[in-house]
């Protein structure tokens, strides 16, 4: 289709280019809300945190409560384990971290209990270092939630929380 | 009439892939090559409509299904999630729900196109009843898609239409039943409800490809009724001729469809299927979506419960006759003047139908649907066989070049042809 | 010819029988109990570009808490009322408004059901443990309020509804059920009694006269008139229906706008491309 004027194809082409872009950017727009609507919805959003009384909770027991969809422990620490997470040389850890910085109070130790190797949950009071052990991969955990051996790059995370009193705490 | 084409690959890879699987020249040769009428109008866009709607509704349908329930317990609050908490869930489902209804919007423009200009006529017989088909698969999956917010209306339309098959003779009831997979409409009835509704559409791409596949061996009929004679002089390429117009066809069917979503979302829903379903309580009026109104108003109209159900369905699958009913030589309606006015008021009657259907079925409504029941069978089973019989033709053009030029030619040859046509040129 | 006039004829009597079977039923209808149509409310949230009042709803909260929530439920989280597009509480005020609630859950890890104050993400308590409770103690089981004001409507009749639905002024006609929920409050006109309603269906209300002017406390100098009442809390129960209404409206409007822009586009693009075929 050749034309007889040389300004006729460059209007024309532009045309064809903008209403192109424009089909674009509209054909774009409408992918975004397809996407979106995946991510967590705004009911997920809002259940961001949970009370728990910890007050029952004998020494040297932990527990396992749900927080956003995953387990949660709470381990009422003994003196020896208290001693055992504070007397490690940090710098031959696979992730250096004081047993003071992963605690609020040093009996109290609360961390989500999901293995960060693969997501799997430990199983605690086990593993060579009395603390948790991972029965996917053999991930070893120390009393200060502290990976110690096996697969998992990272110590078990601690999620924000905050006493309410001596035997409440606010987890999230 | 397949485009076979000019389409000669060049680049290594394209030819590598020919070789071995020459989807890239089929893709040309049926939406880019592929010969078009030049003479269509925009009526014809709605096949073009439909495909979109088609791929929107199951893409909308899919990402819903994401975040609903098939449970009768959570079903309607996990709907009310949707709509109060899932990110643009509002938009999707509201997309999704008046989705259905520009669908059969566009459907029926569709299919009274069809009728308008003969497209059912030899040879097309097959393209045409695929298309019955394929719109009796629409209402299927129409029916069980409105059932699933588990909604009043959902909850009672479902009872009434699933008791249509009680008026089965002898084995009715055992059918209901099993329908059912109980004894009242309920969960196991939501749950199956749920994987057909989420089948079905799948079924209609295949049948939708098949109805393209039927098109384009026989290639599209026209305005003027008359077959290509010459691809020069007689089409144009699908691309970008078709496509562009088809491209804004769809545009301006969006500008409706998003009116729809965004400033009157409810306005072809029910208000009682914002109200949990009650096995215990039926709302004062069941009425259907109102695509469904037409054939609902059939029912009612007959008072036995057997012959209304029949009733019912002979009005769809009449269609499916409707090559062998029409016997009039020329297809289009431009050139069958009395064709035409038994056309619209075919139309009329439908539509009036469709009014009927939505009234409470006492006095002077039973009365008028039942006379519309019957002109509406009329037209198929009278009117279309004796028509074609009796009716003086206009002269019908030798071709689409020589319908085009008489078009642009003297005005008075074209005075007729112009005005007759619903909507002219683009 | 002749056989195309009589046909016309023919299709004109077809209608006309349907018209007039029409009208004699519309006649039959305006004898014996009449049910009034409620009168069209000026709503800030209508039309393609309407928003919700903050402070309306703020009212219609109120009246909501301290008059309907005695037996009706709302079964929507307490935390939306913060939601953009909403009554416009800050955070801080929904926190502390959930913790006036009791909410009970559990099991806690004695394994027992426990009571304790709300929070954001907890749905407006119920006033009745379930629907028989609230049944067996008032009558009749009075209807969640979440959805009410998208799950009553009235008929608008031909040819009413045909413009309800068009873009033009006086169409986009969706506020049926805040007008509905206005009327009845408004309609309890006889004075002996408080179940007879002008504008329920049959006139027999479950609902005894709720609302009476002075009886919630306004703090914003509004009149405490009961017209005020009903149509706060009209307001409030829409936006408890259909939170996402602005948000609605707003991306509507883009969206608009987009698709006129890309129409013209596209037509001149296609008037192009067919300039030099005859069609």
């Amino acid at each position: 289709m050749a034309s007889a004027t040389t300004v006729e194809p460059t209007r024309r082409d532009f045309l064809f280019i903008a209403t192109g872009a424009v089909a674009a950017v509209g054909a774009a727009a409408v992918v975004w809300p397809l996407i979106n609507q995946m991510s967590p919805d705004a009911s997920t959003l809002a259940l961001a945190s949970t009370e728990v009384d910890i007050g029952a909770i004998p020494e040297g027991q932990i527990i396992t409560i749900k927080w956003r969809g995953k387990p949660v422990f709470i381990s009422h620490r003994t003196e020896k384990e208290i001693k055992e997470a504070e007397d490690v040389n940090v710098a031959t850890l696979p992730d250096p971290q004081t047993d003071a910085a992963r605690v609020q109070k040093p009996q109290w130790l609360i961390v989500i209990g999901v293995c960060t190797h693969l997501g799997c949950i430990p199983l605690g009071h086990q593993g060579e270092y009395g603390g948790w052990f991972c029965p996917c991969h053999g991930s070893v955990y120390d009393t200060s939630g502290r990976i110690r051996k096996g697969p998992a790059p990272r110590n078990l995370a601690v999620p924000q929380y905050s006493f309410l009193t001596d035997t409440k705490v606010k987890i999230g | 009439m397949h485009g076979h084409s000019t389409f000669e690959p060049k680049n290594g890879v394209v030819k590598w892939l020919e070789a071995r699987l020459p989807i890239l020249s089929f893709m040309h040769g049926s939406f880019v090559a592929y010969p078009t009428p030049k003479n269509l109008n925009y009526w014809w866009t709605f096949g073009a409509i439909l495909s979109f709607m088609l791929i929107a509704q199951i893409v909308t349908g899919v990402v819903l299904t994401m975040h609903y329930t098939p449970e009768s317990t959570l079903a309607f609050s996990s709907v009310e999630k949707i709509m109060r908490d899932v990110n643009w869930g509002w938009m999707l489902r509201y997309a999704h729900s008046n989705g259905a209804s520009m669908f059969f919007f566009a459907v029926y423009i569709h299919i009274f196109r069809g009728i308008y200009y003969g497209s059912y006529k030899a040879p097309r017989e097959v393209l045409w009843i695929l298309g019955v088909i394929i719109f009796l698969l629409m209402m299927a999956t129409g029916f069980m898609g409105y059932v699933l917010p588990w909604g009043q209306m959902s909850f009672w339309g479902a009872t009434v239409i699933t008791n249509l098959f009680s008026a089965i003779p002898f084995v009715g009831d055992e059918i209901t039943v099993w329908l059912w997979g109980g004894y009242s409409v309920d969960n196991p009835t939501l749950n199956r409800f749920f994987a057909l509704h989420y089948l079905l559409p799948f079924i209609i791409v295949a049948v939708v490809g098949l109805h393209v596949w039927a098109l384009h061996v026989c290639g599209q009929n026209n305005p003027d009724g008359v077959e290509i004679k010459d691809i020069e002089k007689d089409t144009v390429p699908f691309t970008p001729h078709a496509t562009m117009k088809d491209s804004l066809g769809i545009v301006f069917f969006l500008l409706l469809y998003c009116w729809f979503i965004f400033y009157v979302p409810n306005y072809l829903g029910d208000a009682d299927n914002y109200i949990p379903a009650n096995p215990m309580k039926t709302p004062p009026h069941i009425v259907p979506e109102w695509y469904f109104l037409p054939f609902y108003a059939i029912l009612r109209s007959i008072p036995d419960k057997l012959a209304g159900v029949i009733a019912m369905f002979a009005a769809i699958a009449v269609l499916a006759f409707l090559p062998w009913l029409d016997t009039s030589k020329v297809r289009s309606a431009k050139y069958r003047p009395i064709y035409k006015i038994f056309f619209w008021v075919f139309v009329v009657c439908a539509v009036g139908l469709g009014y009927l259907g939505a009234m409470p079925p006492e006095g002077g409504f039973v009365l008028a649907s039942r006379i519309l029941a019957v002109a509406y069978f009329a037209f198929f089973l009278i009117v279309l066989p004796l028509l074609g019989l009796f009716e003086k033709t206009k002269p019908v053009p030798a071709s689409i070049a020589d319908a085009v030029l008489a078009k642009h030619g003297s005005a008075s040859s074209v005075a007729a042809g112009a005005a007759s046509a619903p909507q002219t040129k683009g | 010819m002749a056989f195309t006039k009589k046909i016309g004829i023919a299709a004109a009597a077809l209608l006309g029988a349907v018209a007039f079977s029409n009208l004699t039923l519309r006649a039959e209808e305006g004898g014996g109990h009449e049910t009034p149509n409620p009168t069209r409310q000026t709503w800030s949230f209508s039309g393609p570009f309407g928003t919700f009042d903050r402070a309306q709803l703020q009212r219609g909260f109120k009246v909501y808490k301290e008059v309907c929530s005695n037996c009706h439920e709302l079964h929507i989280p307490i935390r939306t009322l913060a939601q953009p597009g909403g009554p416009g509480f800050t955070e801080d005020q929904v926190k502390t408004l959930a913790a006036t609630y009791t909410v009970h859950d559990g099991p806690n890890l004695q394994g027992e059901m426990f009571d304790r104050p709300g929070r954001p993400a907890d749905v407006f308590p119920a006033p009745f443990p379930n629907p028989e409770a609230a049944a067996a103690s008032l009558g009749a089981a009075p209807p969640d309020m979440s959805l009410l004001a998208k799950s009553i409507k009235f008929e608008r009749g031909f040819p009413a509804f045909v413009f309800d639905v068009l873009p033009i002024p006086g169409g986009m006609y969706q506020e049926v059920g805040p007008d509905l929920i206005y009327a009845i409050l408004n309609g309890y006109t006889k004075e002996d009694d408080p179940n007879w309603n002008l504008y329920f269906p049959g006139h027999k209300i479950a609902m005894g006269k709720p609302l009476a002017a002075g009886q919630v406390d306004y703090t914003d100098g509004t009149p405490t008139t009961l017209e005020q009442y009903s149509k706060d809390v009209a307001a409030f129960l829409y936006w408890a229906a259909e939170p996402s209404l602005e948000q609605r409206k707003r991306i509507g409007a883009r969206v608009m706008i987009f698709l006129l822009v890309l129409a013209g586009l596209l037509y001149f693009t296609k008037k192009k491309i067919w300039a030099d075929v005859a069609h």
